[in-house]
């Protein structure tokens, strides 16, 4: 008769099992798939990765940042700078463009936390801003034009197309899927039943003695640093990056924001949902280019004003579902 | 000279950032809330003159008589039906809210007007000037912005400390149960503070239009010059965001001088320098 304590259900055990199959199966996909194919799931790691990080900040810790397309051109520009500079081999530059944005996001985190919740998500916009415009002044990376990766860069990748498609392909999914583990860990470990208590309420977390400010600070940073990553991965993928491109507040916020809103904000499964709803859309939508934004935001105003948690959400409370459980259960054996 | 001239000029937009500014600080003094959709409801007041105007033949100032009432309609209504909806302790819905707003009115002005960029005509009144020091001429037009400016935030400050309509705006923000107690209806206060913000916006949206060329993206980037005059000139303080809006016309006039590349971008250092030396802004009333 004693209880056990579990941190997986049933749906989590099938699904850590078709998410190992799945993971096979996308990771050969340069043999069973076209280069077109490729790059379409890569786009796709892009915004998985792109939307758990700011559902990491924006949902678990209430950092609304309308601003990390500062850091996604920041690990573009490291990517293209250190290319074309230095000479390197640009999937070096990767881990390079994330600890350096980590680096910056001190200072700049600094100064935008002296703001408060919607003023917080302006200041990072302006942070955003500054960027692109510094950027914009850079002769040497091109200036406002924007400026293309060179080709004996990109032939440093790898031998011939085959392998240099798939090493950055391979590269999308290392970043898509550990972007996924890592908020998932993140979440199962002590910092992120902090980061639940302060999501779920603050005063109270403190009272238990968590230390907000510093425990959101670090989120902020590391988040800053991956979405960097994500960033350097961006230029390799479109091979030419310019200031109003790299920096584009639609392309890597809005968008990234719509997919956690409709997928479900605050939920690990959310941004999985929102980003398949996404490329769904795309599809069928895309042709009509302006009006399918339109679409999405109305969308995303619908769900946020009928159902806060998105589509994730009202499946886990309806049907009880959690593909990835953070917290635990008591089970009693009888 | 051109140094002089570029602050008296900085000076003279700074009144322009001050009307983009006056409605934000409004909305946040009496309902918390910061509309991230603001500078596209500035630029779409403009779209809205440019079709007045193309229809009817007004001059642009004259069009006011018409853009004004319907901006504050728009701003009654949308207030009242969605984004009172979405105020509460949580930050997230107004600001995601708002931001597909925003996302909306851009998209709509881009389907509707094409990119391409259109101008209001006011005729003399944009190049009729005074010289006040040799080499130093200010525009009729400008000074007529900055005089504007000047009497909205007196308008809005009298206002909120001399009629019925500002104490309860004040109540309500000061103690929303309370104030219900005593019979104000919170929904009608916020959507009659919306509607007023929506007033000045649409002046803002004109003003901007004769002044430069506008286009359907445009609104983020006043977003930010309105924000930034808030910030500077610190939260709750009308007058502040028209010092605000000074220092940032100034910065962004002697970036200019030094580069046409560095305008924005001074304007926006110039925002951080005071951020980083004095967070709470200049004059701050209340706290954020």
């Amino acid at each position: 008769m004693t209880p056990s304590v579990s941190r997986t259900t049933q749906s989590s055990r099938i699904a850590a099992g078709v998410a190992i199959i799945l993971i096979l199966l996308l990771a050969a996909a340069p043999w069973w798939g076209s280069v077109a194919t490729e790059r379409l799931i890569g786009e796709f790691m892009v915004y998985l990765a792109l939307a758990s990080l700011w559902n990491l900040l924006a949902g678990y810790t209430g950092l609304v940042s309308v601003g990390q397309q500062a850091y996604v051109g920041f690990g573009a520009y490291i990517l293209i700078s250190l290319s074309l500079l230095a000479g390197w081999n640009p999937l070096y530059a990767v881990p390079v463009a994330g600890l350096s944005a980590a680096l910056v996001a001190i200072p700049v985190g600094k100064l935008v936390f002296r703001l408060q919740g919607a003023y917080f998500a302006i200041g990072t916009w302006v942070i955003a801003e500054v960027f692109r415009l510094l950027f914009a002044q850079l002769a040497v990376l091109g200036g406002g034009s924007g400026i293309s990766l060179p080709t004996a860069s990109i032939k440093l990748i790898a031998e011939n197309k085959f392998w240099r498609e798939a090493s950055i392909y391979w590269l999308a999914l290392a970043l898509g899927m550990g972007a996924l583990a890592l908020v998932y860990g993140l979440l199962r470990s002590r910092l992120g039943l902090a980061l639940t208590a302060i999501r779920d309420n603050e005063t109270a977390s403190v009272s238990l003695g968590i230390r907000i400010e510093r425990m959101k600070f670090a989120v902020y940073v590391f988040v800053a640093g991956m979405t960097a990553m994500v960033g350097s991965l961006i230029a390799l993928q479109k091979i030419r990056i310019s200031p109003d491109a790299a920096f584009s507040v639609n392309d890597w916020t809005a968008f990234v924001i719509f997919i956690v809103v409709i997928g479900g904000i605050g939920t690990i499964e959310g941004p999985i949902v929102g980003t398949l709803i996404y490329f769904l859309l795309r599809e069928f939508l895309a042709d009509l280019g302006s009006i399918y934004l339109m679409i999405l935001g109305a969308l995303a105003i619908v769900i946020m004003l009928l159902a806060p948690k998105g589509i994730w959400g009202y499946v886990r409370d309806r049907y009880h579902l959690s593909l990835f459980p953070t917290g635990y259960r008591v089970n009693s054996t009888e | 000279m051109e140094w002089i001239n570029a602050i008296v000029q900085g000076i003279l937009v700074g009144g322009l950032y001050a009307l983009f500014a006056a409605g934000l600080s409004l909305i946040f003094g009496v309902m918390r809330l910061v509309n991230i959709a603001h500078g596209d409801f500035i630029v779409a007041a403009s779209y809205l003159a440019f079709v007045i105007i193309r229809a009817t033949g007004l001059h642009p100032l004259a069009s006011l008589v018409l853009v004004v009432p319907i901006a504050a309609l728009t701003g009654y209504v949308l207030q009242y039906g969605i984004l009172n909806r979405t105020l509460g302790k949580d930050i997230l819905p107004p600001l995601l809210v708002t931001f597909g707003l925003s996302v909306i009115i851009q998209n709509s002005l881009l389907t509707i007007f094409t990119p391409d960029s259109h101008k209001l005509d006011a005729g003399v009144l944009e190049t009729a000037s005074l010289e006040i020091l040799p080499g130093v001429a200010i525009g009729y037009f400008p000074i007529l912005v900055f005089v504007t400016a000047v009497v909205v935030i007196a308008g809005l400050q009298y206002m909120f400390y001399n009629t019925g309509l500002g104490r309860a705006f004040r109540a309500t923000s000061d103690d929303t149960e309370m104030a219900q107690l005593m019979g104000l209806n919170k929904e009608k206060i916020y959507a009659s503070a919306m509607a007023l913000c929506l007033a000045v916006v649409a002046l803002a949206g004109v003003y901007l239009a004769i002044r430069s060329n506008f286009d359907p993206f445009m609104g983020p980037g006043r977003l930010i010059f309105g924000f930034e005059a808030v910030i500077i000139g610190g939260l709750g303080n009308l007058w502040g965001t028209l010092v605000g809006g000074i220092i940032l016309g100034v910065a962004q006039g002697l970036g200019a001088e030094i580069n046409p590349g560095w305008q924005v971008l001074a304007g926006h250092l110039a925002f951080l320098f005071v951020l980083a030396v004095k967070p709470t802004g200049l004059f701050a009333r209340i706290a954020g």
